[in-house]
This record gives structure tokens, sequence and C-alpha cells, in this order.
């Protein structure tokens, strides 16, 4: 016999009971981790769509909208190829990369795929040459590039996937998409059929689940070439030095070129950061809630607990209890029901979060430590706290209770 | 073993008072046998209380083997409590969901014995009160008499020298009140002492002294003793 079998011989006596009380804290510690599991793996989403495409910012046709440019539709809508040279000349303080593109609608095999015209820096470097400016080497006040460390650009062209860019890309070579490459089973070295012209695949992109999947990458001006579209391009990236770069390119290259709709990248991921802020307060809403209902729920349950025991308690005193160890008794057994609720709650939020994650955000959810270790010390901090002083009231219960009327 | 000088208990309700029990002088000696009888609402279960160290008198002085009962802090009185009295309960007050066999360890563990020892010792004080083939039944599945001799054995855990029975055969049939208050006529013979309140005549015969409570204060004190 210790205070554990004590204890736990009355919880298991009445299981039922036992999971009424505890069900507001286990709903609790369910939500609050299910909805954190969430927006922390969506915000790091988020993050590292941002970290990968810098402080981009898009020049696009007036007409085109965000959801063309990310769904490839831009057909109908053009730039004159002119506006890089534009770009580049300006010398805006900031940009750090330009990547001109021009899609067009085309087919390998039966398949439909989108045909990418794309310009290699190593053009831009020749162009610059050219036309005797220094090349993206204006930084804007107050960069943090240093800060974060110098950017480096992976050479390999299988780093335009991520870096939106690429070095070297002859007039005759194509790097496709993952999907492109699984249906046509291509590889690098073979060759690709696109609108009737034979390009050698020099790279087969990782998957990236985003339309670049069903991308055939070639040089711009190939492209311009094949479908007779002149010297245009649908949209140009701009890739800034750091994140701080994008709030001032915007009116510089809005005054630069007003024919064209200038956007930031963090525009489009505006809407995602801002379901992410929202259920990282309905986080905060939730633990609330469980502090709230949770610690009323178990104030009540052992409230009403110390009231059933009365008489139990007066006895155990009679025998020998002290009033000490009569509010341990009632601590554990509030503990004892902080921590079936926190780690009830736990497993079952990680499993919400891991199943609904992916309908909810689109995220991969992996359980979270700290945060599991957080909810569960919540759980029993919330339920001592909450029975402290019903606790402290059996303690003291006057032992004579034990006693019948006579 | 018991020395009450100038003992008043008074219940207070709102503007009401009601004195629970008074007395001038009470003296209980080691390995005396007193049953306290009376009407319901005496103040029977009042003496009890403050004979067990559970009820402050608002005046007057209870001293136990020559020390102030009251005087002692709270912790030192429950110890004391734990180590030297024991206590009968009318309805056996056992915790319904631990087993017979948990329902006499809890003295055991509440003065810090090995749950080893706990085991073994209470092992033997059921199968004292004949109860070794009982000792994983919940209260609810024993007998009155049954749950009695359980109590009985709970009671005996730390081997108290004095046994404070409230009601002790209120509940029971005749055979099971005739075998407890055999059990307490061993306890005698074995030199502790018993303070039982009781409605039962015959129970009460069986004590050496009797005390009567009316109104509370003790109108009559130990016939048998004056007779002598």
């Amino acid at each position: 016999m210790n205070l554990r079998t004590l204890v736990w011989r009355e919880l298991s006596e009445r299981p039922s009971a036992m999971l009424t009380s505890t069900l507001a804290i286990l709903l609790g510690v369910t939500a609050l981790v299910a909805i954190r599991h969430v927006t922390v793996f969506s915000e790091r989403e988020v993050g590292q769509q941002l970290q990968s495409l810098g402080a981009n910012v898009l020049v696009l046709p007036k007409a085109a909208t965000l959801q063309d440019y990310y769904s490839a539709d831009l057909t109908l809508q053009t730039l004159p190829e002119s506006h890089v040279s534009s770009i580049l000349l300006a010398n805006l303080p900031g940009v750090e990369r330009l990547s001109p593109k021009l899609c067009v609608a085309a087919k390998v095999g039966d398949r439909a795929v989108t045909l990418t015209g794309i310009l290699p820096q190593s053009e831009f470097q020749a162009k610059a040459v050219w036309q005797s400016v220094s090349l993206f080497s204006n930084k804007h006040d107050g960069c943090k590039k240093a800060a974060c460390g110098p950017k480096t650009y992976d050479g390999a062209p299988e780093a335009l996937a991520t870096e939106r860019t690429i070095d070297q890309l002859k007039g005759n070579e194509a790097i496709i998409g993952a999907d492109v490459a699984e249906f046509s089973k291509l590889k690098p070295g073979k060759s690709v059929e696109v609108l009737g012209e034979s390009l050698q695949v020099l790279a087969v992109l990782p998957r990236t689940g985003t339309v670049d999947d069903g991308r055939v990458f070639a040089h711009l001006h190939t492209v311009q070439r094949m479908t007779n579209a002149g010297e245009v391009v649908n949209a140009i990236e701009v890739m800034g030095c750091c994140e701080d770069a994008a709030g001032g390119l915007v009116p510089s290259l809005t005054a630069l070129l007003p024919d064209a709709k200038v956007v930031t990248i963090s525009q489009v991921v505006s809407t995602q950061v801002g379901i992410n802020r929202l259920m990282s307060q309905m986080s905060l809403f939730v633990l609330s809630i469980l502090v709230i209902v949770g610690g009323a729920s178990v104030a009540s349950t052992i409230s009403s607990n110390v009231r059933e025991r009365r008489r139990e308690v007066g006895t155990l005193m009679a025998l020998g209890a002290t009033p000490g160890l009569v509010t341990r008794m009632f601590l554990f057994k509030a503990l004892a029901l902080g921590l079936v609720g926190g780690v009830g709650g736990c497993a079952l939020g990680l499993v919400v979060a891991m199943l609904l994650g992916s309908q909810w955000a689109g995220v991969t959810v992996t359980p979270l430590p700290d945060l599991l270790f957080i909810a569960v010390a919540a759980a029993l901090a919330i339920t001592t706290l909450a029975a402290y002083w019903p606790a402290r009231s059996a303690a003291r219960l006057d032992p004579c209770s034990c006693f019948s009327d006579v | 073993m018991f020395h009450l000088q100038d003992i008043t208990k008074i219940y207070r309700k709102r503007t009401q008072e009601v004195i629970a029990f008074r007395t001038d002088l009470l003296d209980i000696a080691k390995g005396e046998y007193v049953a306290v009888v009376g009407p319901s609402g005496s103040g029977k279960t009042t003496l009890l209380s403050l004979l067990g160290g559970m009820l402050s008198p608002d005046s007057g002085q209870v001293l136990f083997d020559g020390q102030s009962l009251y005087d002692l802090p709270l912790n030192d009185r429950t110890k004391l409590r734990r180590d030297r009295i024991g206590f009968v309960f009318q309805t056996f007050n056992l915790v319904p969901y631990l087993s017979a066999l948990e329902n006499v360890q809890i003295p055991l563990y509440l003065a810090g014995i090995a749950p080893v020892e706990q085991r073994d010792r209470a092992i033997a004080l059921l199968e004292q009160v004949g109860l070794a083939n009982r000792l994983d039944h919940k209260p609810c599945e024993l007998s009155t008499g049954q749950q009695q001799r359980v109590a009985l054995a709970r009671t005996l855990a730390n081997n108290p020298q004095l046994i404070l029975a409230d009601e002790p055969t209120g509940n029971l049939d005749p055979d099971s009140r005739e075998a407890i208050l055999s059990m307490f006529d061993g306890f005698i013979r074995d030199g502790r002492t018993i303070v039982m309140v009781t409605h039962d005549p015959a129970a009460a015969a069986r004590a050496a002294r009797r005390l009567r409570l009316i109104d509370g204060a003790l109108s009559t004190s130990d016939p048998v003793r004056d007779a002598a």
C-alpha cells in the first residue's frame, strides 16, 4: 500500500467517472496539439518557400494574374524582352539575378506539357560586358545579405528547381520536369521531341510538386524561334539580395516598367501567412479554453470527490493521515487525470494533425517533442492548480466526520 | 491513561449555543473497559472525539498519559493517534474500493512501514480475526460481521493501547455481535484500554465501568465501581 495504490484503486474502480472528468482536458490538449502542429509545419513550409524563392519580385503583363503565372497559363499575355535589358541597365539596388520566362503549351508524345523558355545567367554576363555595366553590384541601404550569409548558387542544372535560374543552357538543350521524365521515360543525354524539334535532355529536375514537374525548360531564344513569338517573355522573375530588397524594388520597377504589373512573392503566400496567423491565434484561444474549461472541470471533479469521500477522509485522518498526506492524495488524483488527459490529448491531437494536416494546409506533420512536452506539462499544471484548493479543503475536513451520528 | 479536567465543549450555530459535553473531572485508567451510554445527542460521540484528539475542547485539559493532548501540534497529535489509538466504527468505515488486505494495510502505510512488511502483518491480523480466506475480497463482498472483523484487524494494525469504539455492535447480528464483544474481552485481557460508545445494554454490560451521559453531562459513573 502506498499513495499511488490508494489513488489508483479509486480511479480504476470508476474509470468512466475518470474519463468524463478528464474529457475537457483531453479535448483541449487534442485541439491545441493538432492546431499547433499544423500551424508550425505550415509556417515552416511558407518559410521554406520564401527562403527558396528569395526576395523574388515578379514582373508580369498588366492583364496577367498571379494565378496565371503559377498555373503557367500565360500564353496570351507577353512583355517585350527588352524589359530585361531595361532592368539590367537601370542597375536597381538590391537586384541579384533575373530570370525571364516564356511559357507556351506543347506536347511530348501525346501528353500536354508547358514549354518554358529561360535565359541562362551566362548570357547576362555577356550582355553586361557588352553594355559595359557592372552586373547586379548595386546594394540597397540596409541590405541584410551579409547578415544572412552569402547567397550561393549551385551551378548544376538540377538547381533550377530551387534557384529559379541556371548558369549555362545551350540552344539545343532542355531540362525536363519530373512528371515529363516519368511519362516519357527520358533521361539526361536522350532527346525530347517538342513542337517538331529535337532537344537534348541536359537534366531532370527533382520533383517539386508544382507546375514545374510538367515543364520542359529550353533556351528562351529557342522557344521564341520555335513558336514565332518574337522577342517577348511572359514573366520576369527578379531575385533580390535579401528579403528587404523587395520593398524597394517594387516601386522602382513599377516606375521603370509602367506597362507591366510588379508583384512580390510574399504577396502570393500572404493568404497562407494569414491563415497561419489565424491558426496561431486560434491555438491561444484553445489554450485559454483548456485553462478555463479544463481547470473548472478538474476543480469541480475534485471538489465533488472531496464531498463524496468526506467520511473516508475523516477515517483516514482518524487512522493517522496528516493533512499534508490528504492534500497530496487529492493532488495526485488530479495529476493522474491531467496525465491521462495530457498524454491522451497529445496522442489524439497528433493523429488528427497527421491525418488532416495535408488536407488543411497541404503539409506533412511529424511529432514535435517540445510541443508535446509543453502540452502535457500545461495539462499537469492546470489540473494541479485547479485541484489545489479542493485538496486543501479536504485537508481541513473535520476528522470527526468519520463517526456516525449517535 | 486519561485525565479530563474542567472540560467544556460547546457547539455554536448562529446565536444558539449547545453544550455538547462538560465534566469537572473524568479519569480513565489504563486497562479499563468503559462503556459510554446515553440517548442520541447526549454527547457520546463528542466525548469519543475529545479522547481521540480530533476535537479540541472550548475549555479544560485532556491529559493522555500525562501529556496535554490539545497542546500538541496537529501533526504530533495525528502521529499519536496513529501509533497509540485504534478506532472501531459502527458502519466499519472500510474503504470500499480496497480489498480486506489493503484496508488493513492503511494504518501500516500511514506509519511508514515498508509494503512487504505491511502485507505480512495484515495477513497475520486477518488470520487472527478468522478472515484468512477473504484477503482479496472487497467490503461489499463481505457480510457485516466480516466487515467489522476486517475493521478490527485494521484497528489492531499498529498495536494500539487504547481502542475507541463507536457503536461497534450497532449493525451486527447477534452471532457477529458476540464474536466482536469476545474479541474486545480478549483486548482487555491483553492489557488494552477500551472506551466504547453503545446503545446496546448487553454490550454495555460487558464493560467494567459505565458512563451515562445526559445533555452533555456525566450523570452516572460506574455503579459497579461505586458499589465496590
